[in-house]
């Protein structure tokens, strides 16, 4: 065995035949093994104590990039901040706009790893237009919960050869496999951004009318209603943003100007920096600051307000909230309460459809409540097969998104 | 190379009689087909060169019948093999003699059309042309088209990941759907997703999509519609040869530009597909690339003179620009009739689908040359030249003794020399049974023992369209005790079929 540094967080290896030998010989043992990058979302999932860890902090490193393939390969623990100066170098990123936890969690910006980004399936304001990190992960190599290295999928954009394991480890957040490395599909930059935000629309009537008129022509690409005060900008507004090459973003600007008119309230253009700015803010659910308990509902896009409406109808106690896709991604602060109010919650949510995970509560509360929405009975059971074909002793990332598991 | 099935299981014969009775308790008499003659019409998909007779034909019509179906076959541990329209090109849905067959066909209905929320609710059956066909007149369409789209369903685009010459820009199936209601081998039902983004645990949805029919039947599948963009205008531009063509290619990707399509066609295709129906190709051409570019005119208007100048660069020996909506399709014409148009320069081919790094082209082509040779056929090729996915159409003549051999054969060798060069053996047409022996070039032992358990938890007994996509079977009790040393399983000397 290569040499294995021994960090406070627990071991750290850095080739993948040492990472095997490790989660193997924790599977004989039945010993549970905490898995992470960085550790930058590691207050995210339930809290469940393990004695022992594995960290990819050492397995760093961009292994290929081609730039006219669109393809970038990393092995999982290289930071994400690196990949992101790589690719904007030669015009591209990443189109999902992985969010960014860390400040919300309470941590610093910029800690994340690929491998985590890839974990939590992170996604920005732009999900609806060019999907999340499950639409661009092409292919991995990991280590399951049975010590094998296995790999799945490839490097090329189509690929229907076997299974497309990409999509499950997409947001298994550890459960299934530690990655090793990772290869994604990079998209060229948009040349420039240009957003228009509205103001003084009554929330309801802003999602309504402008969900209909931000289609295309226009093709916008993020979609916001930002109900308290986003940083330097008047609230309630609803954000939509415009990119691609100036000369269509001008057009389109101008297009989406004169339909939004018909709905009154103001109109105002954000040039391409404090566009960027605001998206990066919510992507990373800036609007929300402020002390609470902090819940993510993904529904249909015309249920987010609904939703909304039935919890103030509940009494919730809401301090915060905002909608990004389209009125389909709903972000709450609440006064906190010992079950974090995950049943007024899923009450509200439940004729409506979608799932709401707690992102950010006490550790006792997230030992206590289910994090993860709660599956119908044959679907959780579909689930733990899937976690024991992969990891059948149960000893990655154990009790992280159920207690059972 | 005779293509070996797994051998039918005389215990499942046996008790046909018995297994006919059960399902008239099930379906009415119209919906079950037993008749040998009836039979036969389902003996094959559109992968033509292997066919076996269904022990029995299903074409239930409700979801329940599905569950009951499912449930009967758990309890008389009876193989099902799912069918949609039967457009398959790698046998995923070729019946198995001792299975039954289900086919989804009479599921056939948009059950829902929800504009403000960008999806429809349709059942399996529907076609893919007829979603987009259905929301067109609001402005809508959805964007997976893979070629079969006139004929292909919804079901199978799921069961196959089916991908189209737009999904460089607009994605594959996987990426075009929003959730399924599925039926478990046994009965179960279970729903993945919905009209929401994204999972509340694992991606079920995602796994399923390209499934091949091996985890579950899909009853209902809400797919997202896209508005259509506001102008779209094709070029169509000639080379002097493939490799200045993939330059091209690679130039306009590297200039930021995602073109909605961009498919490239080689000499012989072009003149094949002159002779079916002329399109205005260049004749002289050693390869034609057509781009689409959609989007707002002023978005449109810049990206044409953009893509032309980078065209201009690349050595492009003929540049056209549609000047219509009648002259963009004019253009897609030839393309989409490619493979029946191939027919015309050889009795009989087979349609290859490896996905390459676009940089190898080169020197896959000059490849595939060298092979063709040493097995004396001529090969056609036809490429989504964006997403580096090539569709190699192998000629042969069925009635001349040997050349089946040698095309299956070639096509073999063409998919590993893909794989040598950093590809894969399928972009978009599945592995089915047609290249399931071939699934060792891509994969470790290890690597497919992970995908078999996958299928496992889905199909302990193995019920569900085994014989496909693995090229051994295994029982899934071995499968869990496993354990592997040194990078081998044990049991190397296990039969393969």
């Amino acid at each position: 065995m290569r040499r294995t540094e021994s960090t406070l967080r627990g071991s750290a290896p850095s080739a993948a035949d040492d990472l095997a030998e490790i989660v193997r010989e924790a599977a004989a043992r039945g010993t549970p093994l905490s898995v992470c990058g960085q550790g930058s979302k590691a207050g995210l999932g339930r809290h469940t104590p393990t004695a022992e860890s594995v960290t990819t902090s050492a397995m760093t490193g961009v292994t290929l990039y081609e730039p006219e393939e669109l393809v970038l390969s990393a092995r999982a623990g290289t930071p994400l901040a690196e990949i992101a100066a790589l690719l904007d170098a030669r015009g591209q990123q990443l189109a999902f706009e992985p969010m960014d936890y860390g400040p919300l969690l309470g941590g610093a910006p910029g800690a994340a790893t690929i491998g985590g980004m890839v974990a939590v399936n992170a996604s920005g304001s732009r999900r609806i237009k060019a999907g999340a990190a499950r639409d661009h992960l092409l292919g991995f190599s990991c280590v399951t919960g049975r010590g094998e290295i296995v790999k799945s999928g490839g490097r090329v954009m189509k690929n229907v050869t076997g299974y497309d394991l990409s999509k499950l480890v997409c947001g298994s957040f550890g459960t299934l496999a530690v990655l090793t490395e990772v290869t994604l599909k990079v998209l060229p930059k948009p040349e420039t951004e240009q957003t228009l935000i509205v103001s003084g629309l009554a929330e309801e009537a802003a999602l309504a009318a402008l969900r209909l008129a931000s289609g295309a022509p226009c093709e916008v690409s993020s979609f916001a209603v930002l109900p308290n005060v986003a940083p330097g900008l008047p609230g309630p507004v609803a954000a939509l943003r415009l990119e691609g090459p100036a000369i269509s973003v001008a057009a389109r600007r101008d297009d989406l100007a004169l339909r939004l008119a018909d709905f009154g309230g103001r109109v105002e253009t954000l040039d391409a920096a404090a566009s960027r700015a605001l998206w990066t803010a919510v992507r990373d659910a800036a609007p929300l600051a402020g002390e609470g308990q902090i819940w993510r509902i993904s529904t249909a896009p015309t249920q987010g307000y609904r939703f909304v409406d039935a919890l103030r109808r509940a009494g919730a106690p809401l301090l915060a909230h905002f909608y990004d896709w389209a009125g389909g991604l709903v972000w709450l602060r609440l006064e906190p309460a010992p079950d974090a109010h995950a049943g007024t919650i899923r009450a509200a949510l439940a004729p409506l459809g979608g799932h709401a995970t707690l992102v950010r509560a006490g550790e006792d509360i997230r030992a206590r409540v289910d994090v993860f929405q709660p599956q119908p009975a044959a679907l959780a059971a579909l689930t733990r097969r899937v976690k024991d074909s992969f990891d059948p002793a149960h000893i990655l990332e154990r009790g992280r998104m159920r207690a059972e598991f | 190379m005779a293509l070996l099935m797994p051998a039918p299981e005389a215990e499942i014969l046996a008790r046909r009689g018995e297994l006919l009775a059960r399902l008239a308790k099930i379906l009415p008499a119209k919906d079950i087909i037993a008749d040998e003659i009836a039979r036969r019409a389902f003996e094959c998909d559109a992968f033509t060169m292997y066919r076996a007779l269904p022990l029995v034909v299903v074409l239930p019509q409700t979801v329940a019948q599905v569950q009951a179906i499912m449930a009967l076959a758990a309890q008389m541990n009876v193989k099902v093999v799912p069918r949609g329209a039967g457009t398959s090109l790698s046998g995923g849905s070729m019946p198995l003699e001792d299975g039954i067959l289900l086919g989804l066909s009479k599921f056939n209905k948009i059950l829902e059309i929800d504009y403000e929320n960008r999806c429809a609710v349709v059942q399996p059956g529907v076609q893919n042309l007829a979603i987009s066909k259905a929301v067109e007149a609001a402005g809508f369409y959805y964007a997976p088209d893979p070629s079969s789209q006139i004929a292909c369903s919804i079901g199978g685009n799921v069961a196959e990941n089916a991908g189209g010459v737009h999904c460089l820009k607009y994605g594959l199936t996987t990426n075009n759907i929003l959730g399924l209601e599925v039926v478990l081998m046994g009965g179960e039902i279970v729903r993945f997703g919905g009209k929401h983004l994204d999972s509340e645990f694992y991606d079920l949805l995602g796994l399923m999509t390209g499934s091949e029919g091996l985890l579950g039947v899909v009853t209902e599948v809400t797919v997202r519609i896209l508005q259509r963009p506001g102008v779209a205008r094709g070029l169509l531009l000639g080379f002097a040869d493939v490799e200045s063509g993939a330059r091209c290619v690679g130039a306009i990707i590297a200039a930021g530009i995602i073109p909605g399509g961009m498919e490239m066609m080689d000499n012989p295709t072009i003149r094949a597909v002159e002779r079916f129906q002329p399109c205005g190709y260049p004749l002289d051409a050693g390869a034609i690339v057509i781009v689409e570019l959609d989007g707002t005119q002023a978005e449109v208007d810049h990206l044409v003179a953009a893509v032309e100048t980078i065209a201009r660069d690349c050595g492009a020996t003929t540049s056209k620009i549609s000047q219509s909506e009648a002259e963009r399709l004019q253009f897609w014409a030839g393309r989409k009739n490619a493979f029946p148009a191939v027919s015309c320069i050889g009795p009989d081919y087979l349609c290859m689908d490896g996905t390459i790094p676009r940089a190898r082209l080169p020197e896959v082509l000059t490849g595939m040359e060298r092979l063709a040779q040493q097995h004396g056929l001529r090969v056609a090729n036809v490429f989504h030249a964006g997403d580096g996915n090539l569709h190699p159409l192998i000629l042969y003549d069925a009635s001349k003794p040997g050349d089946i051999e040698a095309a299956e054969a070639l096509g073999f060798d063409i998919l590993r020399l893909c794989v040598a060069v950093g590809g894969v053996l399928t972009g978009e047409h599945g592995v089915g049974v047609e290249k399931r022996d071939l699934m060792g070039e891509m994969f470790s032992e290890i690597d497919l023992a992970q995908q078999m358990r996958v299928k496992c938890a889905f199909d302990p007994n193995g019920r569900l369209n085994p014989g496909k996509v693995f090229p051994t079977l295994h029982r899934c009790a071995e499968l869990g005790m496993m354990h592997v040393v040194g990078g081998a399983l044990p049991f190397p000397d296990l039969p393969r079929f």
